[in-house]
């Protein structure tokens, strides 16, 4: 039996991310993402052989399996066409599945897209389950993440400014990424401290936005990688965990399947110390104080830690182990492509082409997606060089 | 490409209306047949993967609450597709394919009962410039079976003996929902009648995939998957032949479904006149047992009915009633896209 196929990013293309895209119907947001990733990828439409598509809940733009409707204009007729849906983790489960086409040799060129277009709909209230499936306590997502946010500051002992941190940080990278949806020029430390509380402890400031935006990937074998015409990223490892939402016993601020996860992924990548062997980290912190907590769920700081790394800087672009150069979940979240976003800025790191966030040197990087009550995870090590067969 | 086979399958009885079930207490009964088929626990499986739609279910992340059911804890690798369950089987096997699990659980359920299903299958349409005006899935088919009528594919006639034959077959099928033959009925929308249209219903199902030697260990005659491809076409009525199905050829075509006859065939066909259109694009000679099951005619849970179809054609395998067969799954309105797998009961010649 002969090995997986190596698996080549090839091509990454995104929309510029904005609260509404008016301009274009979901198919024109989505396509503009694909020929983007297409031209990176130096390839015509003639050249995908399947498609692999991901978003979360169809009820955010109110279409039922929209990847029907979009076969057209994605250029997937006569071809297969996939649709994942894993929730908030989506994006990332949608290339690991596109990835797995061409590692199974299935496929030799695989387009993978995720998208959301959430000003069709009002996502906070599509995010709110209705009765009888949910008491009528909670307002959104951040309704949900709040009370897990306190628990891991008692939990931890952790200053009450440590999620401010991170949300100014990550506000400026979003500066020097141009497809990033916030790019607020004034921003300051004081201005995200004094930002009105939403659901406490969680400020305005250290929530992420609601945008429309689509990301795409152009996966490939070997011999496709050696015809691109720019650097390839290369995937050394990939994992998909889930557990429960909900049952006694769950640990909410560290859960089990997202350290399950991470350690299969160093495990495939043959990684054994991920604080020192990896360069840089996309991971999914749609509220600011989730950096700290799933550095220590993915194995980059001790329980009760992580935000020691946050606060010393560690996690700053220009720091030792630089967290969400992009700028991040906070900045930008398209949610179904949130997870894809991350998975393509760790290839875009260490393909050297992420441009003025790019963090010097990178050659393994992390790419980090969950979704669900905490529950969903799913997550790729992307590498410069070819993974040892 | 590895040996993988369907080892085990399972399905509810479908019915009506499942209204004192949630979602996950009508899988849960369905877990626990396959994985008792097999012997296996949660805890054995390498990967899970299942099919099912929020829109059915009325919520957001409806799939989640199922997973309740599968006892996700230790943490387990799954993953979820949006689509009939049959589209899951391809991401599990796929996934075995690479090496990287033995064993695969793959499950779908769909309860149309709480709504209007012609209406609710109205929102997967192209939501600029068909959606509005609410085109149900009912009208729809009849488009296509009027444009075999008029290209002298069929006539009504012939689709009524299609109605008979599957729901005489749904006899000896104890899961089905219609069993035995029913009268034709008034036009639903010209040229269908009742008897042409599936029934509404509310059904799970699921199957175990194993690898290699596993599947040899788990099963006596394990079901192997020699080919398997799916395909979509156009999503505009419009600029398809509503009387052909390309997409179901090209996959058969890549499943390998035309290098030697099958001796049997499930397709997933909800309306008599899509049958039509398959027989012709698959070349199922009339010497092929179609829908022994009775079909989508007989039972058709939405999102699991093209599960069940591989599902069907898989115990055939396993019982000996058949040493070749096709598996059909559809999607999207008129056939849009099409899944083929191609099962075999031999052990598998290098």
């Amino acid at each position: 039996m002969s090995a997986r196929e190596p698996v080549a990013v090839v091509g990454v293309g995104q929309t510029k991310h904005v609260a509404a895209r008016r301009d274009v119907s979901i198919a024109g947001l989505v396509r503009e993402a694909a020929r983007r990733a297409l031209d990176d990828a130096g390839l015509g439409w003639a050249d995908v052989d399947a498609v692999v598509i991901g978003k979360a809940p169809d009820f955010f733009e109110g279409v039922m399996m929209p990847e029907l409707y979009l076969a057209d204009a994605l250029g997937a007729v006569g071809k297969p066409m996939l649709r994942v849906h894993t929730a908030g983790s989506v994006g990332g489960s949608t290339a690991l599945v596109a990835a797995n086409l061409v590692a199974a040799r299935v496929h030799r060129t695989v387009l993978t897209l995720a998208f959301e277009k959430q000003s069709e709909s009002n996502a906070m209230w599509g995010l709110s389950l209705p009765i009888p499936f949910q008491q009528p306590l909670l307002a959104g997502a951040g309704g949900f993440f709040a009370p897990h946010v306190r628990a891991y500051m008692r939990r931890s002992g952790a200053p009450d400014t440590v999620g401010s941190l991170v949300a100014y940080k990550d506000r400026r990278n979003a500066l020097k990424n141009p497809y990033a949806h916030l790019h607020e020029h004034d921003i300051t430390l004081e201005k995200v401290q004094s930002s009105p509380m939403l659901w406490d402890p969680i400020r305005y400031s250290e929530t992420c936005p609601s945008s429309d935006g689509a990301c795409a990937m152009v996966l490939t074998d070997r011999a496709g990688a050696s015809r691109a015409p720019h650097p390839p990223a290369w995937v050394h490892g990939g994992a998909m965990r889930s557990e429960p939402t909900l049952f006694a016993g769950k640990d909410f601020v560290s859960p089990q399947a997202g350290k399950d996860c991470a350690a299969d992924v160093y495990r495939r990548a043959g990684i054994a110390d991920p604080r020192r062997e990896i360069d840089a980290v996309e991971m999914y912190v749609p509220f600011s104080w989730y950096e700290p907590m799933w550095l220590e769920n993915l194995g980059f700081a001790a329980e009760g830690e992580g935000w020691k790394l946050t606060e010393s800087g560690v996690t700053e672009l220009d720091g030792d182990l630089p967290v969400n150069p992009s700028g991040g979940v906070l900045s930008t979240n398209p949610i179904g492509a949130s997870g894809m976003i991350r998975f393509a800025e760790a290839a875009l790191q260490v393909r050297g082409l992420a441009g003025a966030h790019q963090v010097d040197g990178a050659r393994k990087a992390l790419g980090h997606a969950y979704g669900g009550g905490s529950q969903f995870f799913s997550m790729w090590l992307v590498g410069s060089e070819p993974p040892a067969t | 490409m590895r040996d993988v086979a369907i080892v085990a399958f399972a399905q509810t009885d479908h019915v009506r209306s499942s209204e004192a079930l949630s979602e996950v207490e009508m899988l849960m009964p369905v877990l626990h047949d396959v994985l008792g088929r097999t012997g296996l626990r949660t805890g054995d499986i390498g990967f899970t993967c299942s099919g099912s739609s929020d829109y059915l279910a009325g919520r957001a992340f409806s799939f989640t609450m199922a997973l309740d059911g599968v006892g996700a804890w230790p943490p387990i690798a799954e993953s979820h597709v949006e689509m009939d369950g049959a589209w899951a089987l391809y991401e599990a096997w796929v996934e075995l394919l690479t090496g990287e699990a033995d064993t695969a659980l793959v499950y779908s359920y769909g309860k149309s009962s709480p709504g209007s299903v012609r209406d609710v299958l109205t929102r997967q349409l192209d939501p600029y410039y068909l959606a509005p005006l609410w085109p149900d899935s009912v009208a729809l088919a009849a488009l296509q079976a009027q444009a075999l009528i008029d290209a002298g594919e069929t006539d009504e006639q012939a689709l009524a003996a299609i109605a008979a034959r599957s729901r005489t077959d749904a006899e000896d099928n104890p899961h089905a929902q219609l069993r035995g033959p029913r009268p034709q009925g008034d036009y639903v929308v010209r040229p269908l009648r009742t008897g042409d249209c599936p029934p509404v219903g509310d059904g799970a199902a699921a199957v175990v995939l194993a690898a290699g030697d596993r599947a040899r260990e788990l099963c006596e005659r394990p079901a192997w998957i020699r080919g398997m491809d799916h395909r979509i076409e156009p999503h505009a009525l419009g600029v398809r032949d509503l009387t052909d199905s390309p997409s179901a050829r090209l996959a058969a075509e890549r499943a390998g479904a035309f290098e030697r006859p099958v001796d049997t065939a499930e397709l997933h066909a909800p309306f008599t006149s899509q049958e039509v259109v398959l027989r012709r694009a698959l070349r199922l000679g009339d010497s092929v047992r179609v829908n022994a099951s009775g079909g989508a005619l007989a039972a058709n849970p939405v999102m699991a009915a093209g599960l069940v179809r591989i599902g069907e054609a898989a115990a055939a395998v396993h019982r000996g009633a058949s040493h070749r067969a096709l598996a059909h799954a559809t999607s999207g309105p008129c056939l849009q896209q099409n899944l083929v797998a191609v099962l075999e009961g031999e052990p598998h010649v290098r």
